[in-house]
């Protein structure tokens, strides 16, 4: 039990930060009908941001930080990564996609893997390819429930993911560009024929995914601070497969998805199978699209031509 | 992504017919010019340079192998140059990086080999690495001396190529020996790299001596090289209740997997091999790596004059204490300029034959003889344990020889 548990409880925490960056990998689909395939080299760019403004801050603070002092800085590194991810998320929509918006839709998707090799290997020629050891903002400490072990981070990567799946629920539904977004969403032509200014919501929603994937970027740093440039290769497509999973287009089924993608991944690296861990998660995505095209929460709808 | 480089590599071979000869003519114009000076090395020039290629991880997740490697080896090439070279020739050294790739690695080797003519090869630390490069050496007949790759396969890939530190049959045996006598351990679990040949083959025989030593694995998992997450795997070992775990992995995911473990609230020491060999090791498990031991080529504070010379230079030149990768490098370097200066001739076979022939060379990992596997024999072996964020010396088990021959057949 205290076994099941725990797995549990590691699975929840990897799951959180792949529905993070499911989460703007499915609002771009949403959107745009486009797999971003950059996203998880966003989410690159969020660890590397946090990795030299942290590693700038530890410097300059010598030790010194009391320990709200600490919380501050990585809130504010946090910050910094948004921002750099957000402009980065714009920019690839404005340069990369805008012009291709009326292009055949596989045109966008082979620039969106051009996109995705240019960070990586950009990623490479500028910060080099050998890895780098995020460092620590915050001290760590073990927290002991019932037999169960964990740290203080993983408990952190669970609130903050949760705080902003909540601030993203609240824009898409509770504010006028959210309803704008889903009357993009539901159709682009008619919402600009009633005045929805189209690009306007169309890069927003590139910066609200590419700032999420930032999160999930610095999250992901605390927690395995081994970074490198093409770390966001695999949980890029991780969370996409989670995206898939939850019916991509629909929100709260990539927080669901990313869930089950780490939980199951944790359970299979704890059995006797754990050399097969990430293949098991790329045979879930073929039997979830043979049985259920749309994924679990999504509808299915066929192509209208 | 592999995958596709691949395609590409195959893309010439299916047009040959049609383009072979148009491709040839071009590519033997290229490369007339800046052969000018090396034309025919096969046929042994007898002025100019001696070219050695060395092929390394400068970068990738290995990179501290590399780059310990290369300086190992420009110092001693350098030494050796300064002290009139061979018969008055330099050596000149061609470093190509092989971002601690397979692939690249091979692509290396063949460049080394068909565009600049090497005389011999130097590399790699990785097993799978050297693996790659060694069948294209051997085909080439390019004498290839690893300083460090320990899987023993990597000299039965044939007569050219030789290795000067010892395999991981040795690093196996003594750690699981050395758990179970010094340590009194009974049970242990294991953590494997299914991706490296080094951690594979170093995962066999220390099962197998751990056992017939009347220990018992308890647990087993795996990862693969590169790997964030090991927290399952060490939430299934926590429930087996190991004594030790051995983790017979690279440096890089040591101290992820440590600090993992130490999240999980274990607390057992970690037990490694010479992969754990880097200055970074520390620097990334911190304290999680209190108390751990691992197996080494050679231990920085020895105080032998051979060694404190070598560690005084490094750090001269460097500024940093020189690491097992270091100190094995200067070693195969030095083998191989001795065994130059002995060659008949300046050719492949002569060499490989000078390198064969290698006895009591005084190394700074000890003394080198090349055995008649072309492996080092009877070199030394040395644990040293984390203390406070150092590494200090726990302990040293001489060459095997009678003890082991006795302990086997008892």
């Amino acid at each position: 039990m205290q076994e099941f548990l725990q797995n549990l409880l590691n699975g929840v925490a990897v799951g959180a930060i792949y529905a993070l960056i499911a989460l703007g990998y499915t609002m771009v689909y949403g959107i745009l009908k486009l797999i971003n395939f950059a996203h998880g080299d966003i989410f690159m760019l969020g660890s590397f941001t946090g990795f030299y403004a942290g590693g700038w801050a530890a410097a300059h603070l010598n030790g010194r930080a009391g320990t709200w002092m600490s919380w501050l800085v990585a809130g504010a590194v946090m910050l910094l990564a948004m921002t750099v991810c957000g402009l980065f998320g714009y920019l690839n929509e404005r340069i990369a996609y805008r012009p291709l918006r009326h292009a055949p839709r596989i045109a966008s998707l082979i620039t969106a893997i051009g996109v995705s090799f240019f960070l990586e290997y950009g990623g490479q020629f500028v910060f080099g390819p050998d890895p780098k050891f995020f460092p620590t903002l915050v001290k760590k400490h073990l927290i002991r429930v019932d037999g169960i072990v964990t740290t203080n981070y993983q408990v952190l990567v669970l609130i903050v993911a949760v705080i902003f799946m909540a601030i993203l629920q609240f824009i898409i539904y509770g504010t006028k560009f959210g309803r704008a977004m889903r009357a993009v969403s539901f159709n682009f032509e008619t919402a600009s024929l009633m005045g929805v200014p189209t690009d306007r919501i169309i890069s927003m929603t590139f910066i609200i995914g590419s700032v999420l994937a930032a999160v999930a970027g610095i999250l992901y740093g605390l927690s395995y601070p081994k970074i490198d440039p093409l770390m966001g290769i695999l949980p890029g497509l991780k969370a996409f497969i989670a995206a898939v999973l939850g019916g991509i287009g629909n929100v709260p089924g990539a927080v669901v998805g990313g869930l089950v993608i780490g939980i199951i991944e944790s359970f299979v690296g704890a059995s006797q199978f754990s050399s097969f861990r990430d293949a098991i998660a790329f045979v879930i995505l073929i039997v979830i699209l043979l049985f259920r095209p749309s994924g679990l929460f999504g509808k299915y709808e066929p192509e209208k031509v | 992504m592999a995958r596709l480089e691949h395609g590409l590599e195959c893309a010439p071979v299916m047009k040959r017919n049609r383009f072979f000869p148009l491709v040839a003519a071009l590519a033997l114009l290229l490369t007339a010019c800046p052969r000018k000076n090396e034309v025919g090395t096969a046929t042994a020039p007898n002025t100019g340079d001696i070219l050695i290629g060395e092929y390394g991880s400068l970068t990738g997740p290995q990179a501290t192998f590399g780059q310990s490697t290369h300086n190992g080896i420009m110092m001693a090439i350098d030494a050796v140059n300064a002290a009139g070279g061979i018969h008055g020739r330099k050596i000149k050294v061609l470093t190509e990086d092989d971002q601690s790739k397979q692939e690249e690695a091979a692509n290396a080797v063949t460049k080394l080999i068909s565009q600049n003519n090497v005389l011999a090869i130097l590399g790699e630390v990785g097993s799978s690495n050297s693996l790659a490069a060694a069948p294209i050496c051997q085909a080439n007949k390019v004498p290839m001396v690893t300083p460090s790759s320990t899987n023993p396969k990597v000299t039965t890939i044939g007569d050219y190529i030789f290795r000067i530190c010892f395999t991981d049959n040795d690093v196996g045996s003594n750690m699981a020996r050395y758990v179970v006598e010094q340590m009194h351990v009974k049970r242990a679990a294991i953590l494997t790299d299914v991706k490296t040949d080094y951690s594979t083959g170093l995962t066999a025989t220390i099962e197998k001596t751990f056992t017939s030593l009347g220990g018992q694995i308890v647990g087993r998992a795996s990862y693969s090289n590169g790997d964030s997450d090991f927290r399952s795997q060490l939430t299934a070992i926590k429930q087996t209740k190991p004594e030790v775990i051995f983790l017979p992995g690279y440096y890089t995911d040591v101290g992820q997997i440590a600090i993992q473990a130490r999240d999980l609230g274990m607390t057992q020491p970690f037990v490694g091999g010479d992969g754990w060999e880097s200055p970074k090791l520390v620097e990334i498990g911190g304290k999680a790596l209190e108390g751990s031991i691992y197996a080494n080529h050679y231990f920085y504070a020895d105080p032998t004059p051979v060694v404190r010379n070598f560690v005084q230079s490094y750090r001269d030149r460097y500024g940093a204490v020189p690491d097992g990768m270091a100190a094995l490098a200067f070693d195969a370097a030095r083998v191989l300029a001795d065994a130059l200066k002995r060659a008949k001739a300046l050719d492949g076979p002569s060499v490989r034959d000078a390198i064969a022939q290698t006895r009591d060379f005084p190394g700074v990992t000890g003394s080198i003889t090349i055995g008649p596997d072309r492996n080092a024999v009877g070199k030394k072996m040395v644990i040293e344990e984390i203390k406070n964020g150092q590494l200090t010396l726990k302990g040293v088990i001489e060459p095997r020889g009678a003890a082991v021959q006795a302990a086997a057949t008892r």
